[in-house]
């Protein structure tokens, strides 16, 4: 990368604009990966046999890790030079090692004065709705 | 402090559950412990082990130089990762019992309360953290709901407010996380469909048998030239070596010969501990008619009722919507008190 990729620009942004799907194969290891990235040690995001005692069927990505998700869903789509002002996500079903999440969005609202999108976006697996998050970020 | 399910009171009275829920209130407005100081800085190391895992190659996050050129002025943090800086790691927070957060965890425990699920995290950012940035969380809790039915049973949101702050006790971002505390809905078992008896293996030589027991008839072979009885079913007659046959029906009832009682190997379809009888069916005017015998599974029986030459009867039942099979019941005997 030998230049700054290009950011979306305020103007430029319609109300009802699709974000690109991003789609994350939920292997074990990049569970266990991005839980030990955000130094979350919790058994349930590592090890099957507590999870299982626990009540769960399986080890589950962590919040801090669909937090993540969000924030590359909305760079990749935006740019480098964004702001992001705020993530907001409501959680649903778990994500399991073996599942596919689908990550999709659009724009829901512009501020005129402080050149925010809201952008509403979804995270499903097989079982439904991963996460629904709320999204606000400045453009240039 | 440790909760045993009998400290746990389950049925309370309105009265009980508001006074509770008032005590529940009184956390809210309080920190939940000491700031936490994070144990390191903002540093490109960790941004960049976070980053190659969820596979963000936004350049302001690992590339000085692009990075330098962006609107942020040089390597930034990504916003969602606000928390991890706070995380304590393999060494988990210290639990002293008496911070405001595990008393009201100790009062919701008391009450059932003891399971746990994320449902929102909310995060506003002031500003992106740069390189060198070390932060001070403080947390309060925010909100206590009151009890709540969930597909996952009863229990109550709490919500905590964290407070991100610079080393110039800026505030840098913040953070509204609610969970759900609850006692957990009774599950119904976990009903997997029973596996159906292995069927047995039928060839032209004993398929009629199994058919005439799908129509509820019990019977052995006869030969149909010297009319000798016998059972197994086969293609000649093992004393004038006829091939012709014929069918015989056979009485329900008969006595124990001999049994085991199986333990062990056990297969799903079947119930153990598992008799198997051979069973000396009554005999029938032939020849041969008063040596036929099964084996067959007994049914409705105790197993101190199994006994060599106890009578049973021959009870014809279902083991699955197309296959019927012949079982032996123990015939308990009448007792009447009578005594010579």
């Amino acid at each position: 990368m030998t230049n700054l990729p290009a950011t979306k620009e305020f103007v430029g942004v319609q109300i009802a604009d699709e974000l690109p799907e991003l789609q994350i194969p939920l292997t074990r290891t990049l569970i266990v990966s991005t839980a030990i990235a955000t130094r979350d040690y919790q058994v349930v995001h590592h090890d099957p046999t507590v999870a299982a005692e626990r009540g769960s069927q399986d080890i589950i990505m962590n919040i801090l890790t669909s937090n993540a998700f969000v924030g590359r869903f909305v760079t990749d789509w935006a740019g480098p030079n964004c702001f992001i002002r705020s993530v907001k996500v409501r959680l649903g079903a778990p994500n399991y090692p073996g599942d596919t999440m689908i990550i999709g969005g659009s724009v829901t609202e512009k501020n005129e004065q402080t050149k925010t999108v809201t952008i509403a976006v979804k995270g499903s697996n097989s079982m439904g709705d991963h996460m629904n998050a709320t999204v606000e970020v400045v453009l240039p | 402090m440790s909760t045993t399910a009998a400290d746990i009171i389950v049925d309370i009275t309105p009265q009980e559950k508001e006074s509770f829920y008032a005590r529940l209130q009184a956390f809210v407005g309080l920190e939940i412990g000491e700031p936490v100081v994070a144990p390191d800085e903002v540093n490109a190391a960790m941004i960049r082990h976070l980053v190659e895992t969820v596979g963000d190659d936004n350049p302001i996050y690992t590339n000085t130089e692009l990075a330098a050129t962006s609107i942020h002025g040089g390597i930034v943090a990504p916003p969602t990762m606000l928390q991890a800086w706070v995380m304590m790691g393999f060494k988990g927070t210290k639990l002293t019992g008496e911070s405001p957060y595990e008393k009201m965890n100790q009062l919701l425990f008391s009450r059932g309360f003891t399971s746990v699920l994320g449902t929102n995290s909310e995060q506003t950012y002031e500003r992106y953290l740069r390189l060198g940035d070390r932060l001070t969380l403080r947390t309060t809790i925010d909100s206590i709901s009151n009890e709540k039915s969930t597909g996952l049973g009863t229990g109550h949101f709490v919500g905590t407010r964290q407070d991100y702050y610079d080393a110039d006790k800026q505030l840098v971002g913040s953070m509204l996380f609610r969970i759900f505390r609850f006692k957990p809905a009774a599950k119904a078992p976990v009903s997997k469909p029973r596996p159906v008896r292995p069927r047995p293996a039928t060839t032209h030589d004993n398929q009629w048998w199994f058919d005439a027991l799908n129509e509820g008839v019990l019977y052995a072979q006869g030969c149909g030239q010297c009319q000798q009885v016998r059972f197994p079913t086969g293609p000649m007659c093992p004393s004038c070596h006829s091939l012709k046959w014929t069918k015989v029906d056979m009485p329900l009832s008969g006595s124990i010969h001999s049994f085991v009682v199986a333990h062990y190997p056990q297969v799903p379809s079947f119930d153990y501990p598992l008799p198997i009888l051979l069973v000396d069916l009554d005999p029938v005017d032939a020849p041969g008619g008063d040596k036929i015998r099964m084996v067959m599974n007994s049914a409705d029986t105790d197993l101190e009722s199994l006994v060599i030459g106890a009578r049973v009867r021959i009870d014809i039942r279902s083991t699955d919507p197309d296959m019927k099979l012949p079982f032996a019941i123990v015939e308990t005997q009448p007792s009447n008190g009578a005594s010579a």
